[in-house]
């Protein structure tokens, strides 16, 4: 009774809907301005402006001078520039691949545990909260030639291991096996998926006769299909920006004692491990040439784009169309 | 029938037992490298001899752990302060109000989230450094006390799961928006706020890109991440202080996930397409 009054007296107190409209847009002004200021200044701008370095020479210290496509002219004859393009792509296709399908079958076989799933769902997670440069050196000391774990294992089976880390054939799949150790987080994601098909659809395919693989390809993988589509596309973007672990993995191997100084650890063995963002650190913050690390930039937008649009349609369907 | 059933038990335990110790036994390799003296570190021995446990302090000679440490924390904790106070607002005004142009706004907010930091590396490290602020942490937390594409993300996805009847009872109730959000949705989104903060918190700490664009030059503002990579070149055949090292910078993160591993497996699933 009291409460309906309550309700009654604040109904007739509350302002006119004309004058909170205005009120609610400009508290939406006030709530959104600070974001609205950092995402132009450490966005919308920057981009604009890298764009705008990338037709210019640039050293930091004088002046931007205009340059036309001499940038761009001169990436197309650049032989490192289509090195760490391959390097790239290379992640891209394969890092993607295995990703997923990795944290695929390990969110699969942690969704049909009846017992431990706790610890077995912790372990999983946890590397991938190791800072990616410890993650890249307790993989570098495991892949120790001759002395590490993994090349102890190989000799119980009568395998020599090969370099690893010092070995241009082995470098990108060492790289690849500490993104993997860290994928906790997409395997996290796709359990959830998993977790939450209906019980119903399983249950009819049970009844009609399938078994767990049969309902595992037709119930399963059908239903949890936008996730793994989310995570292919997060793969890519992962891929797209791989930068840590390919410098810690190249100067650990080189052996190289510097964190900037030095060019000779980059991409060490033979170039393997430069990739796209490397080789535009590279040129940008230890060469100065920031024109063409602005170039190299561009291009690395535009590609990212591509794979953001792909993302941003598919979160528009997934994610709750918001009431209020 | 029954047969079939426990050898499938059988099947998918030892998998899950398999993929436990993938994922655990490198870690373990790494502490018992860590407390093995500096020669039987170097050698394939896997157990060690005798425990070197004054390995974990023997590092902090070795390097100013304790600088790094402290400009971690500096970094991590300012920045994760910055940014529950620019992304909280924007996350409600983004989930909870109504107003022309927001689903612009949000698609904004996820593009700003996949833009690779080296995309927009050139022009951001031209502006700090002349305003002479490069070689400092001001550019790497600045940012967060205005924007964070991700936390505004994954706050408003935990936002958007508040019943909007809690905000407009509020509102008739006569709660001006800004008292709508103190006192309905932030006590509410509690748990969201917490893991957003957990990540904000991870990624700042693990962050190897800022850093290293930002302060590699000048040792005395180096970060965990920054010095660790460094510390494996410097202390060369010393394998078991890098691996100490290496925990030690671990370990936070560790730790942190064994008080808030409810809030972490909330925030990841959120980050996906779950609504």
């Amino acid at each position: 009774m009291t409460a309906t009054l309550d309700r009654a007296r604040a109904a007739r107190t509350s302002p006119p809907p004309g004058r909170s409209r205005t009120r609610r847009r400009l508290t939406a002004l006030a709530f959104t301005a600070p974001a609205a200021l950092g995402f132009t200044l450490f966005f919308a701008y920057p981009l604009v402006a890298t764009v705008g370095f990338s037709f210019t020479r640039y050293d930091l210290i004088n002046p931007p001078e205009w340059a036309g496509l001499a940038n761009y002219a001169y990436m197309l004859g650049d032989d490192l520039f289509w090195t760490s393009v391959r390097n790239t792509l290379w992640f891209v296709v394969v890092l993607t691949s295995a990703r997923v399908a990795f944290a695929l079958g390990v969110a699969s076989v942690i969704a049909r545990l009846r017992s431990g799933v706790g610890l077995v769902r912790t372990l999983c997670y946890l590397p991938s909260l190791t800072p990616p440069v410890a993650a890249t050196l307790v993989f570098f000391l495991l892949m120790r030639p001759n002395e590490g774990p993994v090349d102890a294992f190989l000799g119980w089976f009568g395998v020599e291991g090969p370099l690893w880390f010092a070995d241009p054939a082995w470098a990108k799949p060492g790289i690849a096996a500490v993104v993997l150790w860290v994928s906790g987080d997409l395997m996290i994601i796709i359990l959830a998926a998993i977790l939450d098909v209906p019980r119903e659809q399983h249950e009819a395919a049970e009844l009609d006769g399938a078994g767990a693989l049969r309902r595992w390809w037709h119930v399963t993988l059908p239903s949890i299909s936008p996730v793994l589509l989310f995570g292919v596309v997060n793969s890519i973007v992962l891929a797209l920006q791989l930068f840590t672990q390919a410098v810690v993995a190249g100067s650990a191997a080189s052996g190289a004692a510097d964190v900037t100084g030095s060019t000779k650890n980059i991409g060490f063995p033979e170039n393997s491990t430069l990739t796209f963002p490397v080789w535009l650190y590279t040129q940008g913050f230890r060469y100065f040439d920031m024109g063409y690390a602005s170039a190299m930039a561009t291009v690395l937008f535009v590609a990212s784009f591509a794979a953001t649009a792909l993302l941003v349609r598919r979160l528009r369907r997934a994610t709750p169309q918001e009431e209020g | 029938m029954t047969t079939r059933r426990t050898l499938d038990w059988i099947a998918v335990h030892s998998a899950g037992l398999a993929l436990g110790l993938m994922f655990a036994l490198p870690v373990v390799f790494v502490l018992l490298t860590a407390v093995m003296s500096d020669s039987q570190a170097f050698t394939a021995d896997l157990w060690p001899r005798e425990w070197h446990w004054g390995n974990f302090l023997e590092v902090f000679e070795a390097a100013p752990l304790l600088r790094y440490l402290g400009n971690s924390l500096l970094y991590s904790l300012l920045a994760t302060a910055g940014m529950l106070l620019s992304s909280v607002p924007a996350a409600y005004a983004l989930a909870k109000l109504r107003w022309r142009g927001r689903q612009a706004a949000f698609l904004l907010v996820v593009g700003a989230m996949l833009l690779p930091p080296q995309v927009v590396a050139v022009p951001l490290y031209d502006a700090w450094s002349s305003l002479g602020l490069t070689g400092t942490l001001w550019p790497l937390v600045v940012p967060y006390f205005l924007f964070d594409a991700f936390s505004v993300f994954l706050l408003r996805q935990f936002m958007l799961t508040i019943p909007q009847s809690y905000v407009d009872a509020a509102r008739v109730d006569g709660c001006t928006e800004f008292q709508a959000l103190l006192r309905v949705v932030v006590p509410m989104a509690r748990p969201g706020i917490a893991a957003t903060a957990l990540f904000c918190f991870l990624y700042t700490w693990n962050d190897y890109f800022g850093p290293l664009l930002y302060t590699s030059e000048v040792p005395e503002q180096w970060t965990l991440s920054l010095a660790l990579s460094s510390f494996k070149s410097l202390h060369q055949v010393q394998w078991n202080l890098a691996m100490a090292v290496t925990l030690l910078v671990m370990l936070p993160a560790i730790v942190l996930f064994a008080f808030a591993q409810r809030s972490f497996v909330r925030g990841v699933t959120f980050t996906g397409v779950k609504g």
